[in-house]
C-alpha cells in the first residue's frame, strides 16, 4: 500500500463525505443556525446578568466557538457510527483500500463543517458588538489554535463513533461534547464555580483552548495555558488517529 | 484442479453459541459454489470471515492462494463482496456511487467513466442515474449493489443472497449476469435460501445446518442421497390405500391426499411391472404420476433436525 494510493484513495472518500454533509439540509441548517442563536441567546439574554467586566460578547466568543465545534464534532462522531452499521462499510473494508481513508474523508468534511460554522461565529459576533483586538499575527495564530482543536476533536469524534457503533450511543457522546464547554471558563470564570468544579474546569482541555483564543483576540494573559492546549490537542491525535485507523481496518470479532 | 477457496476447521462462537463448528471448504476454481442453509444457518457469518471483515475463533483459509489471516490485503485485492445488505451510499445517486467504487479500484479516469457508463446501461440504471440511491426500490438497489461489484472482474465474487427481495424478471437478469460472469472466469460462492437458484447456477451445493456442512455435491448428487424417482400412486378411497400402505412398502405416504409414492429406478419395465401389480391387487387407483426428488426435498429432509 503506497502513499500515492493512500492520498487517492483518501481524495475520493473526502468527496463522499463533505457531498453527504450538504445533502443533509436539515442537519447542515441546524449547524448554521446553532452559532447565530446561542450569539444571540448568550449575549441578548444571559450577557446582561454576565459579570465577566467588559462586554460579555468579548468574554464569550471562544466559548461558543467551541460549543459550535463540540456539535460539529458530534455530527461527525454520528456519521461515522451511522456508517459502520450500514452494509457500505462493510464494502469498504473488503475492498484495498487504504485503512484511514474513510476515517480522512469524515474528518476533513467535519473540519470543513466546522471552519464555516466558526466564520458564522465570528461574523455574528462582530455584527453584535466583538471587539478584538487582536494583530494579523494574532489572528494567524488564532486560525491555527481553530484548526488544531477542530482537528482534534474530530478525530477524536471519528474515534468515538467507530467504538460506539451505533447512532444513538454515538448521540450521547455527541451530548458530552456539548456539554463541556459550560464547565470551563466558556462562560463564566472558573473562580465562580464551586472548588471542586473549579478543579474540573482549570484543567479541562477545553479552557486552555479558550483561554488561549481570548488572549489572541482580547489580549487577556495567555502565559502557558498555550502549550497546554497544544499538549492537549496533540495528544488526543496521537491516541485518536491510529485508533481509528486500526479500528477501522481491523477484523471485528462480533 | 485449483481451488480458489481452501478452508479448513472454520470455527466461529458467540458467547455459547456455535455458529460455525469447523467448516472444511473447497471451491474450485472457475466454479459456481452455492452454500444452502435456513435462516441463521450461519452463511452470512461464513462470507464475512471469507471477505476478511470477521476474524474466525480458529480454522484457516487461503483465497487465490492467498493467506486469509495474514495477508488480508492480498486476499481483498482478488476478491469483491455483494452483501445480503446492499453496501450503497443511499444519499449518493446511482452514478457517484459507480464512481466513487470505480475510483477506489483506481481505475484511470477516462476508464472508470466508461465502466460507469457500461454498467449504467448492463444494469438498466441509465435512467436513474441521478437519482439518490436513497429514493431507489428493492430491485432497483440490488442492481446497483451487483453493478458496483462487476466494476472490475475479481477473481472471487461472494453473493450473499443476491436475489432476495427481487421480482422474477430481474432475478433471471441477475442469473444471467452470474452465468456471463462465470464464462468470464470467476468464481462465485453464492449463498440463497432459493433452492431453484442454486439447482439454476450452481457446480456444487453445500447444505450448511447447526454449524455444520450436512452435505455437499452437485445438485445431482444431493438427490440422489435422498432416493432416486418415485412412482406417486393416487387411490381412490380409505381402504385402497391401506392395503396399497401395506403392500406396495411405500417411501412415503399422504392419507389425507390417499397418496403413496413408491421407488423405481424409472425404467418402463418397472413401471409397467408395478401398474400390473396395482391391477392384480385390485386397487381402486385415482391417478399415477412420476416424481423426481427436488433440492426442495434435499433440504427439507437434511435441515429437518434444526427445524424441529
Ligand atoms: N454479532 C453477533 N452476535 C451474536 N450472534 C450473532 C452475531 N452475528 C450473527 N449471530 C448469530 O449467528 C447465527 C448465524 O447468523 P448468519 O447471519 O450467519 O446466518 P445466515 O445463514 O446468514 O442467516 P440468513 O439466511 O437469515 O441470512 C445466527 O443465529 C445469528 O443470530
Ligand atoms: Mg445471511
Amino acid at each position: 500500500m503506497t502513499l500515492s494510493t493512500a492520498v487517492l484513495d483518501s481524495r475520493v472518500m473526502v468527496t463522499r463525505s463533505v457531498r453527504r454533509s450538504f445533502r443533509d439540509p436539515e442537519a447542515f441548517f441546524t449547524a448554521l443556525m446553532l452559532p447565530v442563536i446561542l450569539m444571540l441567546l448568550f449575549v441578548y439574554v444571559f450577557g446582561g446578568a454576565m459579570n465577566t467586566g467588559g462586554d460579555y460578547v468579548n468574554y464569550v466568543v471562544p466559548g461558543l466557538l467551541l460549543l459550535c465545534a463540540g456539535f460539529g464534532a458530534g455530527t461527525t462522531s454520528v456519521s461515522v457510527a451511522q456508517d459502520m452499521s450500514n452494509g457500505i462499510v462493510d464494502r469498504f473494508r473488503s475492498m484495498p483500500i487504504h485503512g484511514s481513508s474513510v476515517m480522512v474523508g469524515h474528518i476533513v468534511a467535519s473540519v470543513v463543517r466546522n471552519l464555516i460554522a466558526t466564520a458564522l461565529v465570528i461574523g455574528v459576533a462582530l455584527l453584535v458588538g466583538w471587539r478584538p483586538t487582536a494583530s494579523p499575527l494574532d489572528w494567524i495564530a488564532s486560525i491555527g489554535v481553530v484548526l488544531l482543536f477542530v482537528l482534534a476533536i474530530s478525530w477524536l469524534a471519528a474515534t468515538a463513533g467507530l467504538l460506539l457503533g451505533s447512532p444513538e450511543a454515538a448521540n450521547g457522546f455527541s451530548m458530552i461534547l456539548m456539554f463541556l464547554p459550560y464547565v470551563s471558563t466558556a462562560f463564566v470564570p472558573a473562580d465562580t464555580m464551586p472548588s471542586w468544579m473549579r478543579g474540573f474546569a482549570e484543567h479541562q482541555p477545553l479552557t486552555p483552548v479558550i483561554e488561549t483564543l481570548r488572549g489572541l483576540w482580547m489580549g487577556t494573559p495567555i502565559d502557558h495555558q498555550a502549550w497546554i492546549a497544544a499538549a492537549w490537542c496533540v495528544g488526543i491525535l496521537a491516541v485518536s488517529v491510529p485508533a481509528a485507523s486500526s479500528l477501522f481496518g481491523r477484523r471485528t470479532s462480533r | 484442479m485449483t481451488y480458489t477457496v481452501n478452508a479448513t476447521g472454520l470455527r466461529k462462537t458467540y458467547g455459547d453459541h456455535v455458529v460455525l463448528d469447523g467448516i472444511d471448504l473447497a471451491v474450485a476454481t472457475g466454479s459456481v459454489f452455492s452454500l444452502l442453509g435456513p435462516n441463521g444457518a450461519g452463511k452470512t457469518t461464513l462470507v464475512r470471515i471469507l471477505a476478511t471483515l470477521l476474524a474466525p475463533d480458529s480454522g484457516t483459509a487461503t483465497i487465490a492462494g492467498h493467506d486469509l489471516l495474514s495477508d488480508p490485503l492480498a486476499v481483498r485485492k482478488v476478491i469483491s463482496l455483494t452483501g445480503q445488505y446492499a453496501a450503497v451510499d443511499e444519499v449518493l445517486t446511482a452514478e457517484e456511487n459507480l464512481l466513487m467504487m470505480a475510483q477506489l479500484r483506481h481505475l484511470p479516469r477516462k476508464l472508470a467513466r466508461q465502466r460507469v457508463e457500461d454498467l449504467l446501461a448492463e444494469f438498466d440504471l441509465v435512467d436513474a442515474r441521478a437519482r439518490r440511491v436513497g429514493t431507489f426500490s428493492g430491485g432497483m438497489t440490488r442492481r446497483l449493489d451487483l453493478a458496483i461489484s462487476m466494476i472490475e472482474r475479481p477473481e472471487l465474487l461472494f453473493l450473499d443472497e443476491p436475489t432476495t427481495g427481487l421480482d422474477p424478471r430481474s432475478r433471471e437478469q441477475v442469473w444471467g449476469t452470474v452465468r456471463q460472469l462465470v464464462d468470464d472466469g470467476v468464481t462465485i460462492l453464492l449463498t440463497t435460501q432459493y433452492l431453484e437458484e442454486a439447482d439454476q447456477l450452481a457446480d456444487r451445493i453445500a447444505v450448511l445446518d447447526g454449524g455444520s456442512i450436512v452435505a455437499e455435491g452437485t445438485a445431482a448428487e444431493l438427490k440422489s442421497t435422498i432416493g432416486g424417482e418415485l412412482l406417486r400412486i393416487e387411490l381412490a378411497d380409505l381402504e385402497s390405500y391401506g392395503r396399497a400402505v401395506a403392500h406396495l412398502s411405500p417411501e412415503r405416504t399422504d392419507e389425507r391426499l390417499l397418496s403413496v409414492e413408491v421407488p423405481t429406478d424409472g425404467s418402463p419395465t418397472e413401471i409397467v411391472a408395478l401398474l400390473a401389480r396395482l391391477e392384480r391387487e385390485g386397487l381402486a387407483v385415482r391417478k399415477v404420476t412420476t416424481v423426481h426428488p427436488s433440492l426442495d426435498d434435499v433440504f427439507f429432509t437434511l435441515t429437518e433436525r434444526s427445524a424441529a
